[in-house]
């Protein structure tokens, strides 16, 4: 089992929808968030391009957080969910400086927090909050190593790409484009 | 200016519960204040779902509130059953909690009082509260009439106000939605087809193959059904041509972006029409037997070609033209959509009606991808006496003007709220609901003469928006989490019925609508038009006669029901439309008896000077108006609006990105506040945008005020339409004023 998400470029409108979700879903504190959106423009008026991508933990295969954890606090869930169990947590940041995503933020009690895939969700069958809310439905979460999954449909069918694949982290989100 | 009624700061009062302070990392999402779990995923047991519809925009997406256990809305999730939102809430109503929780909160009715020679507001009572306003109003209705109240409302609580005034004996209700709105466009499809498109809009997006959007910025305005539905239209591969100076989210995903010249949409329209006639690819058979009038537009058009568009509108004349034949070819699956705010430039019902007839051209209307009929289910209204007959009303006082206005036009009733010698129907009280007019309304001058003129200004609201401050009473309303409220029988491809129940206890002293209207009414001896305890009583009695139950629908939260009509035309049946003739109107009747053009023609529209930019505003898909700037659940995701900049233009003027600046209309009215700068390719070099809803200058909004500017107050030149009364507001140009202006005395 390996979870992943793939997320449509062309249909997603960066309405920050996933953003709210996931905050009144995990209680996010309001000023902190575990995924944002954000727009890229390129070009000149008026040939321009917009690229909108709602991100977070990219859930990576080979995770620089989970090795420079000195507690263990980060660590694999079932399925390659990047998961820190907050009471092992020290709020030692080492995590969030090893990220390439920026994906980690330092919660007010002490502790970091990021995305979880809403693991509470998926182990009950749901997918997670962003993904079931999401207005354009241009999120796909799944399971990579189930051929009939829409996840690996969509990425057999779409050409796509990830983030900062350079860093050699394996990435687990895919952006549709 | 005459001070009669001052304005008056609420929060500096320093009233009721004590003042929350709000560091942002303080204010946890939802006030629940639930322990994480050990990996910081969320295991609630959610104590209950409670049914409601969103009020946060006028879409009214049914959803389930979440409450934990002890009493806290953690989420709202939409429901999965209905067509409005299929189980997906946009931001603002997935935020719809922050509403709730904002400490911001109107919390008890207050007064205006003098005290110490200085006005002021004290907190009162419900009863003092109440017994006032019906003083009020008896004294208006002893002197002038009832007639002389009129009320202003947005959203689900200007029906109780709209029914309190109707018992009273005035129709005088107006909405901003129409003439500050929608009103053009309504009145365009209305002389054309015989019907409006409605809300939420008739448009077939999901199974059409071409999408036009003129101006309608669809995704960044979050109209739920319509994102969704465009984006499933995206998925199947569907033509969107986009016409915006701005490269709207929705252009980006265009197949066509005409980056066009503001105010000149009705010469591309027009181009349009002319392409698809000359070269004969409009929709014959569908022209022939169910329109009139097309030999007239043939010669209208005649001169109106790609290349005198070309001139006008900077779009390219082959552009023109292979832009129209997409729209051909897929005639008739094709919507040139309506739009929604369309009071733009003064001649916005000629605009919408070059709309309605392109896509009368292409036979749209009541086909599948094109326009459909929408079925609702007709809710019975709860036993009441009939309403007196008002001696005059709004329409009375047109004097002749805005013929085709079916709803009240605000400005005009704002006017009529002016005393003037030998003025016959004059308003002397408002009551205000649900809508920010200070804000909403660009006639600033008028608007603040007819508050200084009034013997009664009552405003009911659940926020310190900026109109509580001219009040002579304030009435705290509770949020649409914490009331029961009318049946959501809106029409759509299925009829539907939502549910609105309170998922918890009203906070501090706030009351529903329907309880403040039905205590007003009683104190006014009008018992027998509020024949009923409370609104859970109405409820069951309606629901009872169309066969369902409060307890069913507590359930369910939403119920569907059969269609009995055809959701397209039948090529079989006569069908007929609802105009006159019974056929679609090209060539309209009604205009050219009432003086206005059959047709719509092109007209120029004044252009900014030099060192001026045109001043065009819009929506964000995590705010509505400006009722959202101070829910703390949406303003992490954009605190302030920015003025978006074209590079060219930043680097004449030696703007850096971020700046702040302020912004100075062709009139001289500076910006309230400063503006940061957003240097982006995405807007055109002679106009600048920003989305309307921010600088509030209100300081009990704590988080909101003095964020970013509010464009309605360098809205000082109005166009207005006259075949309706709608308020053009796209013809406004500023400019940028890099350090602090100097704040002029105001006398």
């Amino acid at each position: 089992m390996r979870y992943a998400m793939a997320i449509d470029t062309r249909k997603c409108v960066g309405c920050s929808d996933c953003v709210v979700a996931c905050q009144t879903e995990n209680n996010v504190p309001v000023g902190f968030c575990r995924d944002w959106v954000v727009e890229v423009v390129d070009g000149t008026y008026p040939n321009v391009s917009i690229e909108l991508r709602s991100e977070r933990c990219n859930h990576c295969n080979n995770s620089p957080c989970v090795r420079c954890c000195p507690t263990g606090a980060s660590h694999f869930e079932d399925g390659g969910i990047v998961v820190v169990n907050h009471n092992k947590c020290i709020g030692c940041g080492a995590c969030i400086e090893s990220c390439p995503y920026d994906a980690r933020y330092s919660h007010p009690e002490g502790y970091v927090d990021k995305c979880t895939f809403c693991i509470h969700r998926v182990r009950q069958g749901s997918d997670p909050a962003c993904v079931s809310v999401c207005p354009t439905k241009c999120m796909y979460f799944g399971d990579l190593s189930d051929p009939n999954s829409k996840i690996v449909n969509v990425l057999k069918n779409r050409k796509h790409k990830s983030l900062a694949p350079e860093a050699g982290t394996q990435p687990q989100i895919f952006y549709l484009l | 200016m005459h001070t009669r009624r001052k304005f008056i700061k609420i929060g500096s009062l320093g009233l009721g519960a004590a003042a929350l302070t709000t560091g942002l990392a303080n204010w946890v999402v939802g006030s629940a204040s639930s322990k994480n779990s050990s990996n910081g995923s969320q295991s609630l047991a959610y104590g209950k779902k409670v049914a409601t519809y969103c009020e946060v925009c006028f879409w009214k997406c049914a959803g389930w509130a979440y409450v934990t256990p002890n009493g806290q809305i953690q989420k709202i999730i939409g429901n999965d059953d209905d067509p409005q939102c299929n189980g997906r809430l946009c931001p603002r109503g997935t935020g719809g909690v922050g509403m709730f929780s904002d400490p911001d909160r109107l919390k008890t009715p207050l007064i205006r009082v003098t005290k110490d020679g200085e006005q002021t507001y004290r907190e009162a009572t419900w009863d003092e509260a109440l017994n006032f306003i019906a003083t009020k109003m008896k004294e208006i209705r002893e002197k002038h009439g009832p007639e002389s109240m009129a009320l202003f409302n947005h959203g689900s609580s200007g029906k109780y106000f709209t029914h309190l005034l109707n018992a009273f004996g005035s129709n005088n209700v107006a909405a901003p939605s129409f003439a500050q709105c929608r009103g053009p466009r309504d009145t365009g499809f209305e002389l054309t087809f015989g019907e409006s498109v409605s809300s939420p809009e008739v448009t077939d997006i999901r199974d059409t193959r071409c999408l036009v959007l003129i101006g309608s910025h669809i995704g960044e305005n979050m109209h739920n059904g319509q994102v969704q539905e465009m984006s499933e239209a995206i998925d199947k591969g569907a033509v969107i041509i986009t016409v915006d100076p701005r490269l709207s989210t929705a252009a980006s995903k265009s197949k066509y972006w005409l980056p066009i010249k503001p105010s000149t949409d009705l010469a591309l329209l027009l181009a349009w029409i002319h392409v698809l006639i000359y070269d004969q690819r409009y929709n014959k058979a569908y022209v022939e037997k169910y329109a009139e009038g097309f030999k007239e537009l043939k010669e209208h058009v005649k001169d109106y070609t790609p290349e005198w568009a070309y001139g006008i509108t900077t779009i390219k004349p082959e552009l023109i033209r292979n832009t129209a034949r997409e729209m051909a070819n897929a005639a008739p699956s094709v919507i040139i959509h309506p739009g929604r705010h369309t009071t733009w430039y003064g001649d916005d019902v000629q605009r919408s009606r070059a709309i309605a007839i392109l896509n009368g051209l292409l036979g749209s209307w009541g086909n599948r991808g094109g326009i459909y009929f929408k079925e609702g289910i007709k809710v019975p209204e709860f036993p009441r006496p009939d309403y007196p007959k008002p001696a005059w009303s709004w329409q009375d006082t047109l004097n002749g003007r805005y013929p085709f206005a079916k709803e009240a036009v605000t400005n005009t009733v704002i006017e009529a709220s002016i005393p003037a010698e030998g003025k016959k129907n004059v308003i002397k009280g408002w009551i205000v609901s649900g809508t920010n007019l200070i804000v909403s309304i660009p006639l600033k001058e008028e608007l603040m003469k007819a508050m200084q003129s009034l013997d009664l200004l009552v405003v009911v609201d659940t926020m310190p928006m900026e109109i509580t401050g001219y009040a002579d009473v304030v009435l705290p309303e509770c949020t649409y989490l914490e009331r029961y409220d009318d049946l959501r029988a809106t029409a759509h491809r299925e009829p539907t019925l939502a549910l609105r129940m309170p998922a918890v206890e009203p906070m501090y002293e706030t009351k529903p609508a329907w309880w403040i209207a039905k205590q007003i009414g009683e104190r006014l001896g009008l018992g027998s038009f509020f024949n009923y305890k409370d609104f859970k009583e109405v409820l069951e009695w309606q629901l009872n006669k169309i066969g369902s139950s409060l307890n069913e629908m507590e359930r369910i939260g939403l119920k569907k029901f059969e269609r009995k009509t055809a959701l397209y035309i039948d090529p079989n049946d006569d069908f007929k439309f609802k105009t006159p003739s019974g056929k679609i109107q090209f060539n309209s009747k009604e205009l050219q008896e009432a003086g206005f053009d059959a047709m719509p023609k092109y007209t120029s529209h004044p252009q900014p000077e030099d060192g001026f930019y045109r001043l065009i505003y819009g929506r964000a898909p995590m705010h509505t108006f400006s009722r959202t700037a101070n829910n703390r659940n949406l303003v992490a995701l954009m605190p302030e609006n920015s003025v978006w900049v074209n590079p060219q233009i930043a680097e004449l003027w030696g703007i850096k990105k971020d700046q702040y600046v302020w912004l100075k209309n062709q009139d001289g009215v500076v910006s309230n506040f400063s503006v940061k700068v957003r240097i982006t390719e995405r807007i055109r070099w002679d106009s600048v945008y920003i989305v309307h809803g921010f600088g509030h200058h209100h300081k009990p909004l704590t988080y909101a005020f003095g964020r970013g500017v509010n464009d309605t107050e360098l809205v000082t030149h109005v166009a207005t339409d006259p075949i309706m009364g709608g308020t053009g507001m796209r013809g406004n140009f500023v400019t940028f004023l890099t350090t602090q202006p100097k704040k002029e005395a105001k006398g």
